[in-house]
């Protein structure tokens, strides 16, 4: 079962800078070719007609039709994600690129490397109000690292090459290329390489001798240090290089949401995910420590807290690949713009010159982050309607399947038990939505990981409110032979929503409930919409079904796989901080907070 | 809060403008000024842009200009290190008994009458802001009736150029 067209071969490689005389649409083609791009999700439509005709004969260029363009969206940016290659989503003109806005923000707030290329109107029609015309451009300003308007065949080739180099150095981002239509029909000379000039974009990658001298000076004196770990070192693939700072440190590292999976879970030195729904120790260790090593991250609300009251009496060392995030949110003591696999490696060179004569004594920070481990462990409590505990499903789906596995997440309650839950031993296996918060994000981003990371078991753990914004691209899954593993912790409402409601709304439940799980009229039936994607279908309501039914979704490969955890809709996401309140103020539980005493 | 010139150069591309006020509006930072233009090197153009903000968002806004992939440079003028002008054209009601009064003010600032009717006048004057101001305030009481300001325009003073060592790497 297949969408695909049988290949034909592609034409003769084209020697480096010898012309051959192409439209602009095996332009597009070409170059996503030459820049070694195998997989790109997409839709065509009038306004891209002609790239999609010279991709059907285009024997190196994997497309995959999606649904929804929002799924190529999201599948381009799981694709990203979990290998750490460029992900690419085509679409048309109009409603096809508004269709990718969401997924294109989403990338932009998680700095995911995707392009996206959209058709454009003919550009004698552009400004005229014309059939499916929309100003992609404009609209995606805010939003993407840049976006390019293409109007002559001849730009093609290097605007793509730009857009690749700006997507995938520095800080990653969302890149967007709107080709008019005319420009892909139009004939010219393409030549491979192109010349690429940006003379306004030089990121700056290798960091200031002094400040990384500075910072590992304020870590060799510091009694109660923290490395706060972002999504940051993930992207720069320096979780070898964390790794050996932490160790020669023996700091404590707390990894954020976008980070789970930078540090391995297992390590002794790993306190957990910060913030809203962080362990105790993480979020603990950050509020009292006296310095703050923030690698790759950005002070997000969600970690903060109220970012006046975070961490009172730390002192910062922030190093990050973009100035800009440095002292946006707290003032940084030390500052280091650079790309932190360099970066850890000099710091580490920097703590060891100035520990030679001995390092500093963190028994007693470790004696008061051993006492909350041992006080305050991530648990949960059975749900007293008899019904599923999401947490001890999503624990077994971990569990069963192994760190080598890759999870996609959605947005809402079941994201943070995924965040919490499941063990993360390796950079790139937890896939989420960590800035922008987008529904919807699991299943076409664990296609696309599925698509570049074939050999790996993918989960989408899904809610039953994600799952129904996007669950058309299982069937570009069954389609495609894309063999994912959706579990839907389906708890028949909008259960992050709910618990805010059930917290701080007195139980007013207004528009939470979906309808989807135990005693409802279960619109709709997911084992049966399952099916009618062709995906095997699976229902569990009892604890003793779980492992059995996680079992044969991971023996299945020739079809994706859907389950229907049917779990309790009290479940609560613990522990929390409430909203724009101090971190000290972490409940552990609803009404049982540590006792904390603030020191100074 | 407290007024900054800065001094961007740009590529000269589609919609950089857009991309340039987008980010102070998105920002949260008021434009109270801009003048934008060419420049020597050809297909490069120079912002002038006044702001109203303090220290530390400055910073912050002037990070996130120098992420525009076509922004190349920026530059904070100092008052005291630049040249600073503005241009004006203001049209003041007269009459017989007061025309050479404001006549006189024209002078006075060493501005200049460019045009002439039995009611108004139009006058063009060029310099920093407190100049500018000065002569508003002068020509208030005879009526001002319409006015046509530019944005500030800045250069620093010295032999150095912006446009300097940008294109060599």
């Amino acid at each position: 079962m297949t969408t695909e067209s049988t290949p034909v071969p592609s034409p003769a490689p084209v020697p480096p800078g010898a012309p051959v005389e192409l439209t602009g649409a095996e332009a597009v083609v070409r170059s996503l070719e030459m820049l070694g791009i195998t997989d790109v999700f997409g839709l065509p439509g009038g306004a891209i007609l002609p790239v999609y005709d010279p991709l059907l004969d285009s024997r190196k260029l994997r497309h995959i039709l999606v649904r929804h363009e929002q799924g190529a969206g999201h599948a381009a940016e799981g694709y990203a994600s979990s290998s750490g290659r460029l992900g690419v989503a085509i679409a048309t003109s109009g409603p096809g690129a508004t269709n990718l806005v969401t997924a294109i923000a989403d990338a932009h707030m998680d700095s995911v490397p995707i392009l996206a290329i959209t058709g454009q109107v003919f550009s004698n029609l552009m400004g005229t109000d014309a059939f499916q015309e929309a100003d992609i451009v404009g609209i995606t300003m805010p939003i993407t690292k840049h976006s390019f308007l293409v109007k002559r065949a001849e730009e093609i080739p290097a605007t793509i090459a730009a857009a690749y180099h700006i997507a995938t150095t520095g800080r990653p981002g969302p890149v967007l290329v709107d080709i008019t239509k005319d420009a892909q029909q139009a004939t010219f000379q393409f030549r491979w390489p192109p010349k690429v000039e940006l003379p306004g974009y030089r990121p700056i990658t290798k960091a200031h001798g002094k400040q990384v001298a500075a910072a590992a000076q304020l870590l060799a004196e510091a009694k109660r240090p923290v490395l706060y770990v972002g999504g940051g070192v993930i992207r720069a693939r320096a979780s070898e290089e964390l790794l050996a700072l932490a160790e020669a440190t023996r700091a404590p590292v707390v990894t954020t949401l976008m980070a789970r999976g930078a540090f391995p879970d297992s390590h002794e030195q790993h306190l957990g995910m910060p913030g809203m729904h962080g362990t105790v120790p993480a979020v603990l260790a950050l509020q009292e420590a006296d310095l703050l090593v923030a690698l790759g991250a950005r002070f997000d609300d969600r970690v903060t807290g109220r970012s006046a009251l975070f961490a009172p009496n730390a002192k910062v060392v922030h190093v990050d690949i973009d100035p800009a995030e440095i002292s946006k949110i707290r003032t940084a003591d030390v500052p280091i713009v650079g790309d932190l696999k360099d970066v850890l490696v000099d710091l580490l060179a920097g703590y060891r010159d100035a520990t030679a004569a001995g390092k500093p004594d963190l028994e007693e920070w470790w004696a008061t982050l051993d006492g909350l481990r041992s006080e305050f462990p991530l648990g949960f409590t059975k749900p007293s309607d008899g019904l599923l505990a999401p947490q001890h499903v999503i624990q077994r789906i971990g569990e069963l399947t192994g760190p080598e596995g890759v999870y996609a997440a959605g947005v809402g309650q079941h994201q943070m038990w995924a965040a919490q839950f499941i063990k993360y031993e390796r950079p790139n296996s937890w896939l989420n939505s960590g800035g922008a918060g987008t529904m919807g994000y699991a299943v076409p981003a664990a296609m696309g990981a599925k698509v570049a990371e074939p050999d790996r078991v993918v989960w989408a753990i899904d809610g039953d409110g994600c799952f129904q914004m996007t669950n058309q691209e299982l069937a570009t899954c069954t389609l495609n032979d894309i063999p994912i593993k959706v579990a839907i912790i389906n708890n028949s409402s909008l259960g992050m929503v709910r618990q805010w409601q059930t917290l701080f709304y007195d139980g007013r439940y207004s528009n939470t409930d979906l309808n989807t799980g135990h005693d409802t009229a279960r619109i709709p039936d997911f084992v049966a919409l399952a099916e009618a994607y062709g995906a095997l279908g699976i229902r569990v309501t009892k604890e003793e079904e779980v492992d059995a039914a996680i079992t044969l979704a991971l023996e299945t490969n020739d079809r994706p796989v859907v389950i229907d955890f049917v779990v309790s809709a009290d479940a609560m996401v613990w522990p929390m901080v409430p909203q724009g309140v101090s971190n000290s103020y972490i409940q552990y539980a609803r009404d049982h907070s540590p006792a904390f005493s603030e020191e100074d | 809060m407290s007024t900054h010139v800065l001094s961007l150069l740009v590529e000269d591309k589609p919609g950089l403008l857009t991309r340039v006020a987008g980010l102070f509006a998105r920002r949260g930072f008021n434009i109270e000024s801009l003048a934008v233009g060419h420049t020597e090197i050809a297909g490069l153009s120079r912002i002038t842009v006044v702001v109203d903000v303090e220290d530390l968002p400055l910073e912050q806004v002037t990070k996130q200009l120098n992420k525009l992939i076509n922004v190349i440079k920026i530059v904070e003028l100092d008052p005291a290190q630049s040249v600073q002008r503005e241009h004006l054209l203001i049209k003041v009601r007269v009459d017989n008994a007061t025309r050479s009064q404001v006549l006189e003010a024209v002078n006075l600032f060493r501005a200049r009458v460019v045009d002439v009717s039995t009611d108004a006048l139009v006058i063009e004057v060029t310099g920093d802001s407190g100049k500018t101001n000065a002569l508003l305030k002068v020509l208030e009481p005879y009526g001002i009736k319409e006015i046509a300001q530019s944005g500030l325009l800045a250069i620093g003073r010295g032999g150095k150029s912006i446009t300097e060592r940008v294109l060599k790497s």
